[in-house]
């Protein structure tokens, strides 16, 4: 082979890897439109969907108020390039420096976006941050399986600056912030009394099965009530659409009632994992997108547990 | 669209009866699971004479999608056959395919467990009736994998050591008729395919009536998931006042316990 020959192939080599690259930055563009719910506040609106390659995870609804202290963003999506679009598409939208980037809890979705964002600007609760570091690396290699291309570059990043519930005056904003659990053990909402919005984080889904990998189902219905008895205008739920009412709380604790209440029976029942897995959901449920694979999922993580309790009184050990 | 749909569907429903009676009459046969394995499976269970047929009496129920590689549910009934004696369960691409055998011996010839899985893979149960013949029925089951080789989460905990063999239990009636055992055991079940930590599982269980009349004796290997959940269904005939298990793991330690009603 001549060395001629071998440069050239090179040169092709290059020039198709070129391409292929250049070509798979432009299919990485998540198409961000914020849309404004109420003075100074935006939302970008995930797809209702499971992870996957398709829609690079961008099932989350991550948002931000834009004040004249500067911009506060909750969640900052489920990659690297999710953050970096976050980010411009703010900057389309105000001149203000991004001063607050807020983790509602550790889940992927909700913090892979942080490297486009000054670490010092990035602020979560302690158990968020615990929870990032404990397990961050292992949600970000499940990513990269899930969401594959779109997670290029995206190395969990924690924040170090923690919150603590209580008021919140960013530029003329009143916000509360909520220190809740139940979805997972410290979840955040943020509620702007100064515009009616609240943020439920993934305390709250809307028309969308709920996620329970890491979920208390009755701390989770004591963090709904609290929610609930705040006297929000609109809320903006962790996934599904923005709605002005309770309805998302109440479809939520509706959910995660008749899972408990299941899933209690069928272990008093006796029932096998197989044999839960084949219960037909409630008519009332059909409707949530991915029920079907939100119930699966629960009934695996949840079951042992119900089975436990079930189980409890130990078999007297003989010898 | 919905009539294309159903055209399609009577064609696949009349293959697979035109299938399932070629099963019936020959050795010719193809995996409906469609494995490259298959062949594999074929030659390292069953002895080369054995009469092995593709069967969908056997069933085996497991998600088609397994989020937890860990923790795996698998049911297998093979209660519309005759006469099984011993019933092989095994998942064509894990690592370690044998994940248990069970021979009822009075119990309904059926086991509820979990698994742990390294892979997508088929998940099969085969029978073999009194007349020497092996039923095979499985599914395929989908997952991101590498259950196989994570230690458990015993292993790295001081719990387990003091509760190692432990058994909760309890009975239920069947609407069916008969009843329904379930019992749980911890046990780390840990796979020896993780770095630095060995082979560490369950490999024989007995169950008995409370006069030590065998109803079901299971072998169990690695892949089974950690602290491991059984389900067993005695027939009516068979119920008793109460019941034993009684077993031993790979390093010998003892599993002993009464099942209280």
């Amino acid at each position: 082979m001549s060395i001629l020959s071998r440069a050239s192939r090179s040169a092709i080599a290059l020039f198709t890897l070129g391409w292929a690259l250049l070509l798979a930055a432009a299919d990485m563009d998540y198409g961000l439109q914020p849309v404004s719910i109420a003075d100074g506040t935006w939302v970008l609106v995930g797809r209702s969907e499971d992870f996957s390659t398709a829609n690079g995870g961008n099932i989350v609804n991550t948002g931000f108020i834009v004040t004249p202290a500067g911009v506060l963003v909750i969640d900052s999506g489920p990659s690297r390039a999710y953050g970096e679009q976050l980010k411009r598409a703010i900057a389309r939208i105000t001149d203000k420096p991004v001063t607050m980037v807020v983790n509602t809890h550790h889940h992927p979705d909700h913090f892979l976006g942080n490297q486009a964002f000054a670490p010092d600007t990035l602020a979560a609760l302690p158990g968020t941050i615990s929870g990032i570091h404990a397990e961050g690396g292992t949600f970000n290699e499940n990513m990269y399986r899930l969401a594959g291309d779109w997670m290029a570059g995206t190395e969990p990043l924690a924040p170090a600056k923690q919150l603590t519930a209580g008021p919140l005056e960013l530029g003329g904003h009143h916000l509360e912030l909520i220190a809740l659990d139940g979805h997972t053990g410290a979840d955040l909402a943020i509620f702007d009394r100064s515009t009616g919005v609240l943020f439920a984080g993934d305390l709250v889904f809307n028309d969308r099965a709920p996620t329970t990998p890491h979920a208390n189902l009755a701390a989770w219905q004591k963090a709904l009530d609290r929610l609930e008895s705040l006297g929000f205008k609109q809320i903006v739920p962790g996934h599904g659409p923005v709605a002005q009412g309770t309805a998302p709380i109440r479809q939520t604790r509706a959910w995660l009632g008749w899972l408990d209440g299941n899933l209690r029976q069928a272990a008093e029942d006796g029932l096998d994992m197989t044999e839960v897995l084949a219960i037909p959901l409630p008519a009332e449920f059909r409707r949530l997108a991915v029920v079907e694979a939100e119930y699966r999922r629960s009934v695996g993580q949840l079951y042992p547990a119900y089975e436990q309790h079930a189980l409890a009184h130990p078999g007297r050990n003989a010898r | 669209m919905h009539r294309i749909h159903g055209a399609a569907a009577l064609l696949v429903l009349a293959c697979s009866l035109t299938l399932g009676t070629a099963y019936a009459a020959g050795d010719r046969q193809t995996d409906p699971l469609d494995s490259p394995r298959w062949g594999d499976m074929r030659k390292e269970f069953f002895p080369a004479k054995a009469r092995v047929v593709f069967d969908q009496r056997v069933k085996v129920s497991a998600p088609l999608t397994a989020e937890n590689a860990l923790n795996v549910p698998v049911s297998v009934d093979a209660g519309a056959l005759p006469d099984a004696t011993e019933v092989l369960v095994f998942a064509d691409f894990n690592p370690i395919t044998r994940i248990v055998r069970f021979r009822p011996e009075g119990a309904h010839p059926g086991l509820g467990f979990r698994i742990k899985l390294q892979q997508s893979t088929p998940v099969r149960a085969a029978v073999k009736t009194r007349d020497g013949v092996w039923h095979v029925g499985g599914t395929w089951v989908n997952t991101t994998g590498g259950g196989c080789t994570l230690p458990s989460a015993g292993s790295g905990s001081p719990e387990w050591q003091k509760r190692l063999g432990e058994v909760s239990s309890r009975v239920w009636d069947r609407k069916e008729g008969g009843e329904r055992i379930r019992l749980r055991i911890i046990h780390p079940e840990d796979t020896g395919l993780a770095a630095g930590v060995p082979a560490f599982y369950i490999q024989e269980l007995k169950l008995t009536d409370e006069q030590g009349a065998p109803l079901l004796q299971i072998e169990g290997f690695e892949p089974l998931a950690e602290n491991p959940v059984f389900s067993v269904d005695i027939p009516a005939a068979r119920t008793a006042a109460g019941y034993r298990v009684s077993g031993r793991d790979n390093n010998g330690n003892a599993i002993s316990a009464v099942i209280e009603k």
